[in-house]
């Protein structure tokens, strides 16, 4: 039977040579993530009402991100305990103050193609950009991983999203997932594996794919996957090919054409309130280029392409997606570029995206973001105003004070 | 056993808002659809059950989504289609998450009686009964044990 990457990977997690879309296995995880949030404050007390251990400690990465900076007397008990218990526990793979999560985990070496993971967040399918079957779990669930090192999963279906051609000057990976969750919706992926495809994902770097997969919690898929390539062995320094049999059956199968689609922005308070960048012209307040999915290397660059020699005209905030990221962009002299433009450097952590920390929205501010969300009141105030867009487009944005399609600027 | 009926997309922000993620459960649940309802937890009661749209609960992977809606009393959520996350996070909590294809037929504050198992709800209001999907066995057991953690806490006690 032709199988697809989702099913190829959950049937070597499941022990079986092949699975059934909709039969419900067990799979041995080869990997667990957690935060400071949904990780150890969590986990802790439910495994000391157990009496059990982590099952294998070095199956385990823990990775501070949402509450940092520390800033007042919860968020220092949080990180105390995860500091605390990754001791207590025995894990090594301990990240503190490196970034989020997301990005953490494959610049540190933790993902490999054919993997079966799973991660205490929902933008975990992040990992799915590696061929490695990745998702987000609550941490009751999580608990059970770390007890038994197993999880159920019904086999999905697969929902292929095929790109032909190539992206346009000015269109990223953001571009394309604003414009497929305003096309299927916030439940468009069914909870099934989503799989991008195509020439133009091909020639996509690591980190673009990433973002693809990282928005595939948007588009409500369980993962998103891209089948591996020289582009992953390359970031990876190895790997294994892991991709689908041709003609696989999938549950359906969508193709576009990359050269076809513009910048897009979605629009308060959904990020399925999409439309083309060019269709839009509100006065901003203030322009943040934060996240896992929006301030990553390459996301740092795609500003710096547009803002280079330029000055925002409003606040703009950026928070590099890890400590990693920001030290290459130092480096070669991205990060001077957005610092030149009137950017303010704020810590690689979560923050504003999830609307932890001291850097909120105020009331009644009009933001454009490159993070995931824009739902009413996640980032701060409920009064504000936020409009979702790639980097290129938050930068354009900031340039003008107005929401821009970036096209115009990278001539 | 009262309902409460929102929309389509009810997202975590507005079921469990992150700026209290940092507090414990009883403090979250205060705040627990602000955004949506003001009134709801203050008002909601013990057994009344949450009758969403489709895609509920979408967005976060933080079980203090559904753990909130637990605290304050809610006996069982009736959706058109939930949020897959949200939805292993609720039977992990023990609090049945029923998918019913007509739950926009549900007006608010009508008497339901929800039968997880079978996948049977009884509106008593109108005397419709609304076929739903019956909860797979296996988690049906995990939502009678109440929850993930009870239910490996069993599991562990009878192994050893």
């Amino acid at each position: 039977m032709k199988q697809t990457l989702a099913q190829k990977l959950v049937a070597r997690a499941a022990g079986r040579r092949s699975v059934t879309p909709g039969e419900i296995v067990t799979c041995k995880v080869d990997l667990a993530m957690v935060h400071d949030s949904s990780g150890p404050r969590r986990v802790k007390p439910m495994l000391e009402r157990l009496g059990a251990k982590v099952w294998d400690p070095k199956k385990l990465v823990v990775i501070t991100d949402h509450y940092l900076p520390e800033y007042d007397d919860e968020s220092r008990k949080i990180l105390r305990i995860a500091r605390e218990w990754v001791r207590e526990a025995g894990v090594d793979n301990f990240y503190d103050k490196q970034g989020i999560c997301h990005v953490v985990l494959p610049e540190r070496g933790h993902l490999q193609p054919g993997m079966f993971a799973v991660g205490g967040d929902s933008h975990s399918p992040t990992g799915g950009a590696f061929a490695a079957y990745m998702f987000g779990v609550g941490a009751t669930e999580m608990l059970g991983v770390l007890v038994t090192g197993e999880i159920w999963l019904k086999v999905p279906h697969t929902i292929a999203m095929e790109f032909d051609g190539a992206f346009g000057k000015g269109v990223s990976a953001k571009d394309v997932m604003l414009f497929l969750i305003g096309r299927f919706g916030l439940d468009g992926g069914q909870y099934q594996a989503v799989e991008y495809r195509g020439p133009a994902i091909r020639k996509l770097p690591m980190q673009e794919r990433m973002t693809l997969c990282n928005m595939t919690a948007e588009l409500g898929g369980q993962t998103g996957l891209i089948a591996s390539d020289e582009t992953t062995f390359e970031y990876l320094g190895k790997g294994e090919v892991w991709n689908g049999d041709p003609d696989a059956p999938v549950l359906a199968h969508h193709r576009f054409r990359a050269d076809e689609l513009a910048p897009q922005v979605a629009a308060p308070h959904s990020p399925a309130n999409t439309r083309p960048a060019s269709d839009f012209s509100e006065r901003i307040d203030l322009a943040y280029i934060g996240a896992c999915t929006g301030a990553k290397l390459e996301d740092l660059r795609m500003a710096a392409q547009v803002l280079r020699g330029r000055k925002s005209r409003v606040k703009l905030q950026v928070a590099p997606a890890s400590l990693r990221d920001q030290q290459t962009a130092e480096r070669e002299g991205t990060l001077k570029v957005l610092l030149d433009a009137g950017a303010e450097l704020l810590a690689n952590s979560c923050g504003m995206c999830a609307g932890y920390g001291e850097h909120v929205l105020g009331e009644n501010t009009v933001a454009i973001s490159t993070t995931a969300r824009n739902f009413k009141g996640r980032m701060g105030a409920a009064s504000a105003q936020v409009y979702l867009a790639s980097p290129y487009t938050v930068a354009a944005s900031a340039v003008t004070g107005r929401i821009t399609d970036p096209r115009g600027m990278l001539q | 056993m009262k309902a409460w009926v929102f929309g389509d997309n009810v997202d975590t922000d507005a079921i469990a808002p992150g700026r209290y993620m940092k507090f414990g459960i009883e403090e979250i649940a205060r705040h627990c659809m602000e955004g949506v309802d003001e009134k709801f937890s203050r008002t909601v009661k013990a057994g009344d059950v949450v009758v969403g749209g489709r895609n509920f609960g979408t967005g976060s992977s933080r079980e203090q989504a559904p753990e909130a809606l637990k605290h304050l009393g809610v006996s069982a959520l009736v959706a058109e289609s939930f949020a897959g996350l949200f939805y292993r996070n609720a039977i992990n909590l023990g609090l049945p998450a029923v998918v019913c294809p007509d739950a926009k037929r549900i007006r608010p504050g009508d008497e339901l009686r929800v039968d997880y198992a079978a996948g049977k709800i009884t509106d008593l209001t109108t005397g419709e009964t609304l076929r739903a999907e019956p909860i797979p066995p296996f988690l049906a057991q995990l939502i009678r044990d109440g929850g993930l953690l009870p239910h490996l806490e069993k599991r562990l006690r009878t192994t050893s």
